[in-house]
């Protein structure tokens, strides 16, 4: 069984009908001991680094998470739930994150004034490394963002994925032993997102 | 690179996609779930669904049709029509949408804006506006904004108005040229690229595409982030797939694999 992590940051209905789509068992809790007990864990996020930190204090489920983080099960980070497993974030003034992925989370800032900012749409992620996640993606295919914030490693070896938006080549997947998160929505990533998903409900969680 | 998105549009009623010229004459071209999948399997970028008849009948959306359209295509949709409330916009989102589109109802209300944008983030609440070309000198732009279905007119400047939907916090603006509308002869450049020039969040070019050269120039001349198409792929003259060839060739970063 999976377990969505619901931290009110955000809606999961797409995560939930994605993993329906591959027939797996995913079920969506903000219960200590599901997620605990589950083989594999989601943690997906919207909206501002701030107020996710706030709401799994507020539910205790900060150190749930990195309990489950711990224990070596499989667990996958999207989007905000990915920028939170950071040292910290520059959004909201500065947020102190989890510290689970070494580094931090900056905002673009475009020298182009018409780059836009958030980036929203379809990019390229371009494989650093091989990673169980990605097997059968095709090198730079597109996945779709949403992000004014991008994931900024400390260890290459963490980055698995780049991306290049606003004069900056980001971390678009990260990894480190059994965690891995993407900066894109790999929910609604279309087929090459729903492979992704499906890698995940495959891999065992070690580090390759 | 950031592709441009190319984004069919889905006129609902009663779950029928339909298809009219400046808003009226509106024929049925097919089961709105149905045309979504085929959309999706051919790598449309995105959907959008206007639920034509709810603003005007006062009603919410169809819900129900929300959810079988999440459960089939895993892209981002955006919803509009008759979306009033918090409430309205929580149902949308909570169905499986992406985004909400705020059209009619925001003109009234601007608060709206805000509100969306402060409850579920702002990359959620789309403002789509239908402005007309006007001569009149009371509006700066030369566009007046028009609410339902270009029924009305509001005497509101059009890029005032995006400018004051971008401060409110909308993550998105749906340009719609009511002179373009239904005619496919391209899309408005001038009034697109206005706006696109003048606002810092993305711009959806919407009214007019006929042929993909029309794409092509909305996103080199007018600067728009995405363009949506109706009748040029409902009738079935274009699909995506040519669609999409035609604008790589132009030299338009395009999503290639799905």
């Amino acid at each position: 069984m999976i377990a969505v992590i619901d931290y009110k940051a955000g809606n999961l209905t797409s995560v939930k009908w994605a993993f329906a789509a591959l027939g797996v068992d995913a079920v969506v809790t903000h219960d200590p001991h599901t997620i605990l007990g589950a083989e594999r864990v989601v943690f997906p996020g919207v909206g501002a680094a701030g107020a996710a930190m706030q709401s799994l204090k507020d539910l205790g489920l900060h150190t749930v998470i990195r309990d489950a983080a711990g224990s070596g099960k499989p667990f996958l980070g999207i989007c905000v739930g990915t920028q939170v497993l950071f040292d910290a974030s520059e959004e909201d003034g500065g947020v102190e994150c989890l510290g689970l992925m070494p580094g931090s989370v900056k905002r673009f800032t475009p020298s182009d004034p018409s780059t836009k900012v958030p980036q929203m749409g379809w990019n390229q992620v371009n494989v650093a490394r091989p990673h169980p996640l990605l097997d059968g993606i095709q090198d730079h295919s597109e996945f779709y963002f949403v992000h004014s914030y991008y994931p900024d490693v400390s260890d290459a070896s963490h980055c698995v994925a780049q991306t290049d938006y606003a004069d900056v080549t980001f971390s678009s997947v990260v990894g480190r032993d059994n965690l891995v998160a993407t900066q894109f929505h790999v929910e609604k990533s279309g087929r090459v997102g729903l492979r992704v998903l499906e890698n995940f409900t495959r891999w065992n969680g070690s580090s390759c | 690179m950031l592709t441009k998105r190319v984004i069919p549009c889905l006129d609902v009623r009663d779950k029928k996609v339909t298809k009219g010229v400046k808003f009226q004459d509106n024929v049925v071209l097919g089961d709105a779930v149905e045309l979504a999948a085929q959309y999706y399997e051919q790598g449309c970028d995105e959907l959008v669904f206007y639920d034509i008849t709810a603003s005007a009948e006062r009603r919410p959306i169809d819900i129900e049709m929300v959810q079988e359209v999440a459960q089939t295509v895993h892209i981002p949709f955006a919803v509009g029509g008759g979306i009033a409330t918090l409430d309205d916009m929580s149902r949308v989102l909570l169905a499986g949408a992406e985004k909400v589109s705020l059209n009619s109802l925001a003109v009234r209300n601007p608060d709206i804006i805000a509100e969306g944008a402060r409850a579920f983030g702002s990359q959620c609440v789309v403002l789509g506006m239908d402005p007309v070309k006007t001569d009149d000198p009371a509006f700066p732009s030369g566009y007046e904004i028009t609410i339902r279905g270009f029924r009305e007119r509001t005497g509101m400047d059009a890029l005032e108005w995006a400018r004051r939907a971008e401060e409110l916090g909308a993550g998105e603006i749906v340009v719609n040229s009511v002179d373009a509308d239904g005619t496919r002869q391209g899309f408005e450049l001038e009034l697109t690229g206005l706006i696109a020039r003048n606002v810092g969040v993305p711009v959806v070019a919407s009214g007019g595409a006929g042929n993909s050269r029309h794409l092509a120039e909305v996103f080199t001349q007018a600067g728009a982030d995405a363009a949506i198409l109706a009748g040029m792929i409902h009738t079935g003259e274009f699909t995506i797939p040519d669609i999409k060839r035609d604008l790589v060739r132009a030299g338009i970063p395009i999503r290639q694999t799905w």
